[in-house]
């Protein structure tokens, strides 16, 4: 499912690695520290709606509250920056108990739903917290520095920031790959078959939901700091729903396809910003419209499948029948639990 | 009070119009339509832009308007809807979340983000004596439109033959279609009357709320509360949840004004610890 053959997994492995590394000289570095975050939020929303079957329209409640927990630690304590973002993920998976608890006990489009309607009370309760969040001007200038080391340069920040994006990757895929997430997996496929089998399923969705949001948590506060403040933006629903374009876009389930969903829409992102286009809107609703209809594999789901011929056990996560890639849910829709 | 408790049930009226088309539409087809609110928005705009480019007036707007945007929903029904249905509906959810950023999108492009004025009609610009207390003719009629409305869906759904092709649609689709009724047929003409209801209510919204491409989006999210709390499959539940939900926020809003805006979230949770499927939903899964 990751990794095509065994021998090319090192490879691209590595391919990945050097990008990570080279990136700060092939874009402009705010953009690579946003492609950075917003790709670790990528594959964290992936653990969920891919792996789990999990589609959360409300990631954006974890991303910024571990945003605005970041700032407030970073501000207030002076503690060094990655101190602040491990908080702000702490307080994203201290969130996501209640919030999950509640929200595992619905299926398919009611826990979309209900996730976002969640995320929109966050969000009010961060617009109205005013003298602790500033409300509409967001926290502003958070310090970006490490045992006194001045990081204000966003080049040298990404650096500095890289480790914590790799570590959170690095979770992510052991997650994916550990017999934890096999029983996601079967989950996902067959919930009733996995609860017969003795799995305790809302208590892995709910286990699930929290490492997500944790680790939505870690890029959040991360894309924060790096960028020393905090705004609204960060909890709105546009949040939520531009993560899941991109992992739509890369491909759901594929985990490193949304990495690539994540690259290509902060860099159109920032093309589209920085070349005085109003309706941003606009092209990312017409993206998420042509995804849907005609592009459902997404990027590296497609290219996946044009490197490998369908055969064998390499697609064993795919239940059967579903030759399109579409993730086979067979709740049905009349009924919520 | 009484007067917050009227502000209340005039709130809820635009809850319980737009919970109502998304039930119906949920029901029919199995669809949650995140672009109801941008077609709320675009009816509020519809009615604006009949006054200020053509000149015509609330009444006449009343009418088109559902009635085009009901059309335009038929339409989005037969090209694109219909074709992700087969498939989970979330593939339906992502797309009605683009389509209604690309409206919102448009509409701010042409307008900007700051409210456009629209004056209430003059038959209803003065107030009524309400016995206790005097209140703005045109709120009055808003929460009147909304209870005939949502009480002329509910003689049709439970009186009609069309009603009852409908509800069994809804509850059991394979069975209905076994019967020999055709389904189909009866998709596309409600979810253009669900879209009709949300241009309803946008039109009723143009007087006494700002018309603004964003007044949708926060709306909906809102909505989808009210109807998760009423149960999404009932559509009993969803307008009496709409109606409740207005009532309960705006007495909140009285003595609790601090949690004026998160209160019907927090209401959501406590329903969905309690009755997961929503206060009027059904427990039980089809087969």
């Amino acid at each position: 499912m990751i990794a095509s053959r065994p021998a090319a997994r090192p490879l691209l492995l590595a391919t990945g690695l050097l990008l990570a590394l080279a990136l700060p000289w092939m874009v402009y570095p705010p953009v690579a520290l946003d492609i950075a975050c917003w790709a670790l939020f990528a594959a964290a929303l992936d653990l969920l709606l891919g792996f789990t079957g999990l589609l959360s329209f409300g990631h954006a409640a974890f991303w910024g509250t571990s945003a605005y927990v970041a700032g407030l630690i970073a501000l207030r304590s002076g503690l060094p920056f990655p101190v602040a973002v491990l908080g702000g993920a702490a307080s994203a998976a201290l969130l996501a108990l209640p919030i999950g608890y509640l929200s595992v006990r619905l299926r398919g489009i009611y826990f979309a739903m209900v996730t976002l309607a969640f995320a929109q009370m966050v969000y009010f309760v961060v617009n109205q917290w005013r003298g602790l969040t500033g409300g509409e001007n967001g926290l502003q200038g958070v310090p970006r520095e490490l045992f006194g080391l001045d990081l204000s340069d966003s080049f040298l920040f990404y650096y500095a920031g890289l480790p914590l994006v790799l570590l959170g990757f690095l979770a992510v895929w052991r997650i994916v790959r550990s017999p934890f997430g096999r029983v996601l997996a079967s989950i996902r496929d067959n919930p009733a078959r996995a609860q017969a089998l003795g799995y305790p399923v809302d208590r892995y969705r709910l286990l699930a939901f929290v490492l997500s949001a944790a680790l939505s948590g870690l890029a959040g506060g991360l894309f924060a700091v790096g960028h020393g403040f905090a705004s609204l933006e960060n909890v709105y629903w546009t949040t939520s729903g531009q993560v899941v374009m991109m992992v739509v876009l890369g491909g759901i389930g594929t985990l490193w396809g949304g990495v690539l969903g994540a690259a290509l829409v902060v860099l159109l992102n920032d093309y589209l910003v920085t070349s005085g286009f109003e309706g941003i809107g606009i092209v990312t609703g017409a993206i998420f419209v042509i995804i849907v209809l005609v592009f459902r594999r997404g990027v590296w789901g497609t290219a996946r499948d044009l490197v490998r011929p369908r055969s064998g056990g390499g697609r064993r996560d795919r239940p059967p029948g579903e030759a399109d890639g579409t993730p086979a849910r067979p709740q049905g829709v009349g009924s919520p639990v | 009070m009484l007067q917050q408790a009227f502000n209340g049930l005039v709130g809820g009226a635009f809850y319980a119009l737009l919970a109502l088309g998304l039930a119906v539409i949920f029901g029919m087809l199995g669809v949650v339509n995140f672009a109801h609110g941008a077609f709320y928005m675009l009816g509020a705009f519809g009615s604006y832009i009949l006054l200020d480019h053509f000149g015509v007036g609330f009444w006449a707007a009343l009418v088109t308007v559902p009635l085009v945007l009901g059309l335009a929903g038929a339409l989005l029904e037969r090209l694109f809807v219909r074709r992700l249905a087969p498939l989970d509906p979330l593939y339906n959810f992502l797309f009605t979340f683009g389509l209604a950023l690309i409206l919102q999108d448009l509409v701010k492009r042409e307008y900007g983000v700051q409210s456009q004025p629209y004056p209430r009609p003059e038959a209803l610009a003065g107030t009524v004596d309400l016995g206790l207390f005097t209140y703005p003719a045109y709120q009055v009629f808003v929460l009147a439109v909304s209870l005939v409305v949502c009480g002329a869906v509910w003689v049709v759904l439970t009186r009609t033959r069309v009603g009852m092709i409908v509800r069994a649609a809804t509850e059991r689709p394979e069975l209905t279609r076994a019967l020999g009724i055709d389904v189909g047929r009866w998709v596309t003409p409600v979810f253009g009357f669900g879209i009709a209801l949300a241009g309803l209510a946008g039109v009723l919204a143009a007087p006494m709320r700002a018309v603004n491409p964003l007044m949708g989006a926060d709306l909906i999210i809102t909505v989808f509360a009210v109807v998760v709390i009423g149960g999404l499959g009932s559509i009993f539940g969803s307008v009496a949840a709409g109606f409740a939900i207005g009532l309960v926020s705006a007495l909140g809003n009285l003595y609790v004004p601090a949690l004026s805006q998160t209160l019907v979230f927090i209401l959501m949770a406590a329903v969905l610890l309690w009755r997961p499927a929503g206060l009027f939903g059904r427990e039980e899964s089809p087969s």
